[in-house]
């Protein structure tokens, strides 16, 4: 078995789905025969032809509004916005229709979809490719937004997310599409929606992340491993539904816990964690909550993206405050 | 510049069509769907079952019974013609305004009740699996539409997606996108794009510079035409022609049916703010309903006796689906998470149990 990259486990569940499943349909601006602006779809159109692989006209709204009307015939519509950036035209059918059709009409209207963007900074990107505003999308009832952070969990959760009845945000960190490598099976075997993954097991903070920032986060466990620090590591994965009921079995054992976010602070995804840490874990707890996150600036152009996102460092920093206070 | 050569490389025309005047005077010859009369008098009587239902649910209002509610007073014809140019498997994306076209095609009066008295199972609608429900946020259903075609193309089905927005919708890019689409892919959907003089309060000239809705077509390669929206054999007749012409692979269309909305916005508007008396006294005069009725009276299909049994008949329909929807108690509380998900996520139970307890405690 050959070792890929996150990018390609994106591209191998898809070309899984598409093969297994004739209403699954791929679409979107340069998915065809561009392959998509980080091939995530190379090859696909190829294989599975022009009529369910499709590039499309450069119309965000169109092509979610389409996507819905596609799922509401029973297919299973995979669109990509091209960057998050992007994402915000598309907004309007994403929450008024995406995630409302089968509430509105009790059950007879749904809206099985898969909207894929590439999101989060680190790769010098142009203007408005680097934002990380996943948690705009959990504050949305009827949604589920899915984040992978290694090529295993990439293609595991996307065969998830296509096989869900519901509509799903797969939001793709592309700073790690190509950073590591893993022997990820094409087994068609997906990974479970509404759970945390533990990655490391520590009996003295929780460390709490998802997507690229799992990468930093990892690091600061292996570093404070070698201090003799041992990290629970928790990628949240999916970050709606949140399972709050993995961490705060985690915090329970640890006391401790840092949240590791590259969007920005105010009300991100970690606030939302460390409000259920005080209302439900308060009592376990030996030091405050830290959050490491993005600053609630914009988003800086690529020269000053790495003193945005958070470092190692930070995350060593903020683990330290927490052993402190105790 | 000023002297550069120009060549002209494309120009374009837009087509108004009528057959029934407001004097119900046949003023072209009669469509061939029309050579059945059993359709004429079908089409009548939807028209005033409408309009029996639209003052039952502006009267429901009124008294406190149901809440806000868009009225379809002045365009019954539309919705009629729409209704019956549907084959059953189409699909039909409505905004709100087109009742006719839903009782048609199985929408029960009592779920519209609901849909305004507030209440989701208004679109759950038992007779009718794949329509859509009614579209408050203007324009956004022009992109299902599409989506569904697409479905439609995929699967070699030869259905058609219907989609019905306003002249104001025609403003917003949900409508260009989407009619650019259908253009590139040649689906088979047509937009109706019911111009009824007034957004709210912004009146048709205000709202585009064009000349006609129906040419905003023309950017996305698909034809547009006009039809007098009050004319319900001509509109029928058109929207026919379209969806026929979709249904067999020819491709999108827009078509602009020309009415007028007789009432305010909704009950809660009141058009006297923005609307001078005299143009309504004047559209008055175009009903859709008046000019059906004296066809068919003049070709005799159709007497006061027959007048007088379809509005006992409607006003059976009417009190029989008012006491469904008034005897419907609403939905438990905890039914608001019955339909958010498949299976309601293990996050979110502990909330549902949250409501249940403090409903538990009111009840105490």
């Amino acid at each position: 078995m050959t070792e890929i990259t996150l990018v390609e486990a994106v591209n191998m569940a898809m070309a899984r789905a598409l093969a297994d499943d004739e209403n699954v349909v791929v679409f979107g601006e340069d998915v065809g025969a561009n392959g998509g602006v980080f091939r995530a779809t190379e090859g696909l159109q190829k294989k599975f032809g022009d009529e369910r692989v499709m590039d499309t006209p450069l119309a965000e709204t169109a092509i979610t509004g389409m996507a819905i009307g596609m799922a509401a015939q029973g297919l299973r519509p995979v669109l990509e916005i091209q960057f998050m950036g992007f994402i915000y035209s598309a907004v309007d059918q994403i929450i008024n229709h995406a995630a409302r059709l089968r509430n509105r009409t009790r059950g007879r209207i749904t809206v099985p979809m898969v909207l894929r963007a590439p999101f989060g900074g680190g790769i010098h990107a142009p203007e408005h490719h680097s934002e990380s505003t996943e948690a705009m999308f959990a504050h949305m009832p009827g949604l589920r937004v899915v984040i992978p952070s290694s090529p295993a969990r990439a293609y595991g959760l996307l065969l998830a997310a296509i096989r869900d009845p519901d509509p799903v945000i797969f939001l793709e960190p592309k700073r790690i599409y190509r950073m590591v490598k893993q022997e990820v099976p094409d087994d068609g075997e997906a990974l479970p929606l509404d759970v945390c993954f533990q990655l490391r097991d520590g009996s003295d903070v929780t460390l709490v992340s998802w997507g690229a920032m799992m990468h930093e986060t990892l690091q600061a466990a292996d570093q404070l491993a070698e201090q003799g620090i041992s990290c629970d590591v928790i990628d949240v994965a999916t970050i709606k539904p949140l399972d709050m009921e993995t961490i705060l079995k985690s915090v329970a054992k640890t006391g401790r816990c840092v949240i590791v976010h590259e969007a920005a602070r105010t009300c991100g995804v970690g606030a939302e964690i460390a409000a259920n840490l005080a209302e439900h874990g308060l009592m376990n707890l030996f030091a405050p909550v830290q959050r490491v996150t993005g600053y609630d600036t914009i988003m800086p152009y690529f020269r000053l993206e790495n003193h945005y996102m958070p470092s190692t460092e930070r995350i060593l920093a903020a683990v330290k405050k927490t052993l402190e206070t105790s | 510049m000023a002297n550069s050569k120009q060549t002209s490389v494309a120009s374009f025309e837009v087509f108004y069509s009528q057959v029934l005047n407001p004097q119900g005077e046949l003023v072209a010859p009669l469509p061939y769907f029309a050579c059945d009369t059993d359709e004429l008098i079908a089409l009548y009587k939807n028209m005033v079952l409408t309009r029996s239902f639209d003052t039952k649910a502006i009267a429901l209002q009124r008294t406190g019974k149901m809440g806000t509610y868009a009225s379809s007073l002045g365009q019954e014809a539309v919705a009629a013609a729409i209704g019956h140019a549907m084959k059953p498997e189409d699909v039909l994306l409505p905004v709100y305004r087109e009742y006719g076209a839903m009782f048609q095609r199985g929408v029960a009066m009592h779920e519209l009740f609901l849909y305004w008295g507030g209440d989701e199972r208004g679109m759950c609608y038992a007779n009718q699996p794949q329509d859509f429900p009614i579209a408050v946020p203007i324009a956004s259903q022009v992109p299902h539409a599409v989506g569904i075609a697409y479905a439609m193309k995929l699967r070699k089905e030869a259905r058609v997606a219907v989609v019905v927005i306003g002249d104001g919708a025609t403003s917003k890019g949900d409508f260009y996108e989407g009619i650019n689409l259908a253009g590139a892919w040649n689906l088979p959907v047509v937009f109706i794009t019911i111009n009824n003089y007034w957004a709210i309060s912004l009146p048709r000239e205000k709202q585009t510079a064009a000349e006609t809705i129906c040419q905003k077509s023309i950017a996305a390669g698909i034809p547009g035409e006009q039809v007098d929206g009050n004319d319900v054999i001509g509109a029928r007749n058109r929207i026919s022609k379209a969806i026929e012409k979709a249904r067999q692979g020819g491709g999108p269309s827009v078509i602009e049916p020309i009415t007028y909305r007789m009432f305010d916005h909704t009950t809660a508007d009141d058009a006297s703010r923005y609307r001078d008396p005299e143009e309504v006294e004047k559209h008055k005069q175009l009903d859709p309903i008046m000019r059906m009725r004296k066809y068919l009276e003049s070709i005799n299909l159709w007497n006061e006796q027959d007048e007088q049994q379809l509005n006992d008949e409607c006003s059976a329909k009417i009190e029989s689906e008012v006491k469904i929807y008034l005897d419907t108690p609403p939905q438990p509380p905890e039914s608001m998470f019955d339909h958010l998900y498949a299976e309601l996520p293990k996050a979110y139970k502990a909330q549902r149990d949250e409501l249940l307890n403090q409903e538990d405690t009111n009840n105490d």
